[in-house]
């Protein structure tokens, strides 16, 4: 049985290896040179110096160009590969024996329907968490010079940036694993209830691609109850403040902490958004002016944010939920298979 | 006698249509057993429930005195081809034979290997590359080499055109006459059962009209021919199978264990083909055919 999975799955698996070969060779050497880049920037040992925020103003203006063509396509196609494996590996281990009668040649040779199932599924799904859990790998390494130089911006700083950025926390550490042991399983359960290859296919892309989008909106926000502050702001807190039509005024807060920012707003003391029209300090005073006239308006700034040191407990979570879910799947796939005994 | 598939008031539906329905048969062991019908007399589905392929919506199936494809010893006593002989056509005709090696605790190499190479299939051949005859020959090695204790074909060679079927049927008869093999065989050309087999089961809309051993059911019919007869005029005892009046002549097939003599009537053997479709035909008289049921199941 292990053969027969091989077999059929060998031409996809060289393929998978091609692309992570190349992936691999492309990181490898772009990744050196940007560890070059950060050793060499003084940014290690620059606290001592007192220079770090020059020294980091160079090393960022160093960052664009190649560095960001290898980072923005490695980034599309960590995220890309997952819904790749659910829609070309998953939907049609099932499917393509039905469309093509075959199954009627596997289930009747001397092995179980639940045996066939779990070593054709347990091969391949290993391998698309292996392929997501190595790209995730090599992404990681690569990046991590420039998430050590990012320990050295300013809170207010240019590379204010961190590993719970949605961004960069889907393509690093295990979640990978999680979103590729999810799309096969979705392929697969697709493949068995469709029963056809092509439509099993869209319906995989697209399910991953709307259970991926729901998630980052709705769920992974709330995963850990976020972090809520309300402090006053004043002058020194502010970032800034738009004069807009009608001469409304919007304040910009400042003073952001290491973390995965939700919501980020101006309020008054009662807790409503704050706008008002502007003060005449700030309409066509100075800048001193203008900021002490704000102090009585009594604004507060609301911040709800996930604490970058939640990284590894939401990773956790993350992780966790959708591989108990692609296990799900997988039950009622062999559910499906060994009970209903399709024809 | 032992049976190698035994069902009993055997029903399956697909959502609001019955493919077959209280079907209840004997098939005995050591036979070549040919299962005639028209297309939609639930041939098909019979031996998908009986591979195991399919659960029953009602009723029992039993194959060897086990379950269908209940467990993995119980499926290696059954080799099936199925319709249109489905194989893998992105692997070689060698890669079936390694799948067939490594799938069946049982697989006979030396047998697989040597019909492959007698029937003259290239090993390095994509299966999607084969004639139909050649698939079918592959599919039929398949199922031979895993050493079953019944071969179960659903209309292997439907489709085959006529020198294909020739050649699959002689590697069927070599099988069976080299290996001790029940099979069990759906077609619904009987002109190519009548080379082969000595069981016949004929079913029509999920009942069994008639089944027994070939040289029996020959042996028990007779055409009698001569003017026309009324109906009611026949020996009350006859057990008259089809009748067909003209406006000068009559012909019965009546069926008999004991020779007919009947004054003013010609006596004849009838061929496996001409019995096979008066059964057919018979589709609708419920009547009859319920006798003819019970009568055949014992």
């Amino acid at each position: 049985m292990i053969w027969l999975s091989w077999r059929q799955f060998r031409t996809q698996a060289l393929v998978a290896a091609c692309v992570l070969v190349v992936l691999a060779v492309v990181l490898l050497i772009s990744g050196l040179s940007l560890a070059h880049l950060y050793a060499t920037s003084g940014l290690p040992g620059c606290r001592s110096r007192n220079d770090c925020p020059v020294k980091l103003m160079d090393f960022t203006a160093q960052l664009g160009g190649a560095y960001r063509a290898v980072f923005e396509l490695t980034l599309a196609l960590t995220y890309v590969a997952p819904a790749l494996m659910g829609a070309f590996w998953g939907a049609p281990l099932v499917a393509r024996e039905f469309e093509t009668g075959t199954f009627r040649l596997a289930w009747t040779q001397s092995v179980s329907r639940n045996r066939w199932l779990l070593v054709k599924t347990g091969l391949t799904g290993l391998a698309a968490i292996l392929v997501a859990g190595l790209m995730s790998l090599m992404l990681s390494w690569w990046f991590s010079p420039v998430l050590k130089a990012a320990q050295f911006a300013p809170s207010r700083g240019s590379l204010s940036i961190n590993r719970l950025d949605p961004l960069l926390f889907g393509v690093n550490g295990i979640a990978p694993v999680g979103y590729a042991a999810f799309a096969f399983a979705l392929g697969l359960t697709a493949g068995v209830l469709i029963r056809r290859v092509i439509p099993a296919m869209a319906v995989t892309l697209a399910g991953f691609a709307f259970a991926e989008l729901a998630w980052l909106n709705w769920v992974r926000p709330h995963l850990i109850a976020p972090v809520r502050t309300n402090s006053p702001l004043d002058a020194s807190t502010i970032q800034g403040l738009t004069i807009g039509n009608g001469n409304l005024m919007t304040i910009i807060p400042g003073s952001k902490p290491n973390a995965w920012i939700l919501s980020d707003q101006a309020v008054t003391s009662a807790g409503h958004p704050f706008s008002a029209p502007a003060t005449h300090a700030c309409l066509d005073g100075s800048m001193q002016a203008c900021g002490a006239s704000l102090g009585p308006l009594h604004i507060r700034q609301l911040l709800v944010y996930q604490p970058a040191s939640r990284y590894w407990p939401l990773q956790s979570y993350e992780t966790a939920i959708f591989l108990v879910v692609a296990i799900a799947l997988g039950f009622l796939c062999l559910a499906r298979i060994s009970r209903r005994r399709l024809a | 006698m032992t049976v190698v598939l035994e069902t009993r008031g055997l029903g399956k539906r697909y959502r609001r249509r019955w493919a077959l329905s209280d079907c209840t048969l004997a098939i005995p062991a050591g036979h070549v057993v040919g299962l005639v019908g028209p297309n939609g007399a639930g041939k098909t589905t019979l031996l998908n429930l009986a591979v195991g392929l399919l659960a029953p919506t009602e009723g029992s199936v039993e194959i060897l005195g086990g379950t269908p494809a209940s467990s993995a010893s119980q499926l290696a006593k059954v080799g099936f081809v199925a319709q249109d002989t489905p194989t893998y056509a992105g692997l070689t005709v060698a890669d079936h034979l390694k799948l067939g090696a490594h799938m069946n605790p049982g697989w006979d190499a030396e047998v697989a290997e040597a019909r492959i190479s007698r029937l003259g299939l290239d090993p390095a051949q994509k299966a999607g590359k084969l004639s139909g005859g050649q698939r079918a020959q592959l599919a039929l090695t398949l199922a031979i080499a895993k050493r079953p204790e019944v071969l179960v074909l659903d209309e292997p060679i439907a489709s085959l055109d006529p020198l294909a079927r020739r050649e699959f049927l002689q590697t069927l008869m070599e099988v069976t006459a080299e290996q001790e093999l029940s099979v069990v065989m759906s077609s619904h050309l009987v002109s190519d059962l009548e080379r082969i087999c000595d069981y016949l089961i004929v079913l029509v809309a999920s009942r069994v009209r008639v089944s027994g051993d070939v040289d029996t059911l020959l042996a028990s019919h007779y055409q009698l021919t001569g003017p026309r007869r009324d109906p009611e005029s026949l020996p009350a005892d006859w057990d008259v199978i089809s009748a067909s009046h003209t406006d000068r002549q009559t012909t019965l097939l009546v069926r008999s264990e004991s020779p007919i003599a009947e004054p003013g009537m010609t006596v004849d053997r009838i061929g496996l083909e001409d019995l096979v479709l008066a059964y057919m035909s018979q589709a609708t008289k419920p009547a009859r055919t319920a006798r003819h049921a019970v009568e055949a199941q014992r």
